[in-house]
């Protein structure tokens, strides 16, 4: 670890990384937006935003069932529970119900009151409120060490199963009539974002971490014209929010969560601009 | 030209029955769809046409049996089916473009990290052979749906299909741009070796372009010539005393 900061001293001789504890958040940064960024573009293009938030909300529930269960790991609590709530979304999705909206709005604020319910007992809220908010600062080396194999295993993974995916999203049955095995792709697809999210969580916060999926790639949307534009712009104003939403709330002595989804807010509404001035 | 021949001779549907939640979609279907000829399927909404197009490509469970048979009688196991579907649910605002979009079907590296220039060919030939080379760089949501249904095509005839499925949008699609996405379709049935079924609601074009007419109301009613089937009784009493004018809302 000291090599990779003596590293980044050299070239990034900035005040603001002059603490370790800045170093760690920056390099989780670098590891976690891109892969955010790329399973952004298919979550818009998808049109999950809205199941990637209930998604993240599950996080509460995940912990509060590890603490039940006895487990010492939260990020595995999360992990499981995440993986198993995505997988139940997506056979609901599937079953063409009409009302997908609603019965993920169900599960959504189910889950956050069984977490609830489960935290706060005795009082104990309080203790949790940083699952809420986040804490990018409170990155230790081992977290980034696990970010470092999880980035190149999630983008190998989001390699293969994009374009059955692609396929998928434009048509259902277009795809199964050429082989492709549309429930097993999608559900593939939703396990990896709520992995990714379970794995952003402790950082980005319950209530941010959708906006850290959803805005880079609409914003990357806005501007792109074909799909690598959409993947390359998303990846970059991902990254770029993060880095300099980092630093804003190193100067402004505030949550840098919440910073970084607002330039990620900022680069949305100036792509819309550009979007329209284009037109 | 290369000209592909497929083992297919023709598909044999003896006693095709679908039954949904209690309700008979279809009953007893029996038909032949040949190589070489267009085969066109007719009738009201809700006749079964879409339900006999899912269970030819094996998507619900069907009573009866489906048969690919080949020129010596025997069944085939395995059949290359292009599939041309009515709907489309994409996002229309997504940034996928028409190379985007059949590039991710024909190689396995993912579009995001661009589309190589063998692929890029690929799409291009793939393109013109439908009278759409214009459209490679347009996003997938801006085409018209005369673009999309040639886009469609060009998607099912990679890999060269044996059996050929168009099911034609109700609406969404002029009559200049399904007549040149007939002739295109006719053009391919004389060139290539490929059975063609497509399900129309112009009753105007299916006259003009069909080999063979099924009329359907959830079972067979009349099947033959488009002049045999247009001058049937079983045609009067579904479509009224036909011009041959759309007659669908």
């Amino acid at each position: 670890m000291d090599a990779v900061y003596a590293v980044m001293d050299a070239l990034l001789p900035l005040e603001a990384l002059r603490f370790s504890f800045m170093k760690n958040a920056f390099l989780a940064v670098l590891l976690l937006t891109p892969l955010l960024g790329l399973l952004g573009t298919m979550a818009v293009n998808h049109q999950m935003a809205f199941f990637s938030d209930a998604l993240g909300h599950s996080a509460i529930t995940g912990i509060g069932l590890g603490i039940l269960l006895g487990l010492r790991s939260d990020l595995l609590a999360m992990l499981v529970f995440g993986i198993v709530w995505a997988v139940l979304i997506c056979l609901i999705k599937q079953s063409g119900s009409a009302s997908v909206d609603t019965v993920i709005s169900v599960f959504s604020s189910t889950s956050i009151a069984a977490g609830l319910i489960i935290l706060a007992r005795g009082g104990k809220f309080a203790r949790y409120s940083t699952l809420l908010i986040g804490d990018i600062l409170a990155v230790t080396p081992q977290d980034l060490l696990f970010l470092a194999l999880a980035l190149p295993v999630g983008v190998l993974l989001w390699a293969l199963m994009y374009n059955p995916l692609l396929m998928t999203s434009v048509s259902p049955s277009l795809a199964r009539s050429r082989g492709i095995r549309t429930r097993l792709v999608e559900c593939a697809f939703v396990v990896l974002v709520a992995v990714a999210v379970m794995l952003a969580i402790r950082w980005v916060g319950v209530m941010l971490i959708n906006a850290l999926l959803i805005l880079p790639a609409a914003a990357g949307r806005n501007l792109a014209r074909n799909s690598r534009q959409h993947a390359v712009f998303s990846v970059l104003i991902a990254l770029a929010s993060g880095i300099l939403g980092l630093f804003l709330a190193y100067a402004l002595d505030t949550s840098a969560g919440a910073s970084i989804v607002l330039v990620a807010a900022a680069v949305y509404a100036l792509s819309l601009l550009l979007r329209r001035w284009r037109k | 030209m290369h000209l592909h021949r497929c083992a297919l001779c023709h598909i044999d549907l003896d006693g095709v029955s679908v039954r949904r939640g209690g309700q008979t979609l279809l009953q007893d279907v029996s038909m032949h769809i040949h190589c070489g000829q267009l085969t066109v399927l007719i009738g009201q909404n809700g006749a079964g046409k879409t339900t006999l197009i899912r269970a030819l490509l094996g998507e619900i469970p069907h009573a009866g049996s489906i048969r690919h048979v080949d020129s010596a009688g025997r069944n085939l196991a395995h059949l290359t089916t292009g599939y041309v579907p009515q709907h489309l649910s994409f996002d229309p605002e997504m940034p996928v473009t028409v190379r985007d979009f059949l590039a991710s079907s024909m190689t396995r590296r993912p579009v995001w990290t661009g589309v190589g220039r063998k692929v890029r060919e690929e799409v291009r030939r793939a393109l013109a052979d439908v009278n759409a080379a214009d459209l490679e760089e347009t996003p997938l949501g801006r085409c018209s749906g005369g673009e999309l249904q040639r886009v469609m095509l060009a998607l099912a005839l990679h890999p060269a299909p044996d059996l050929l499925v168009l099911d034609e949008p109700v609406s969404g699609v002029d009559r200049n741009g399904l007549r040149l996405f007939l002739d295109t379709v006719t053009r391919l049935k004389e060139t290539r070796h490929m059975a063609i079924l497509l399900v129309s609601h112009d009753l105007r074009l299916v006259r003009e372009y069909a080999d063979h007419v099924v009329l359907l109301e959830k079972n067979v009613l009349v099947q033959g010539s488009a002049d045999q089937v247009f001058q049937s009784p079983e045609f009067e009493s579904v479509f009224g005393s036909g011009t041959g004018e759309e007659v669908e809302a």
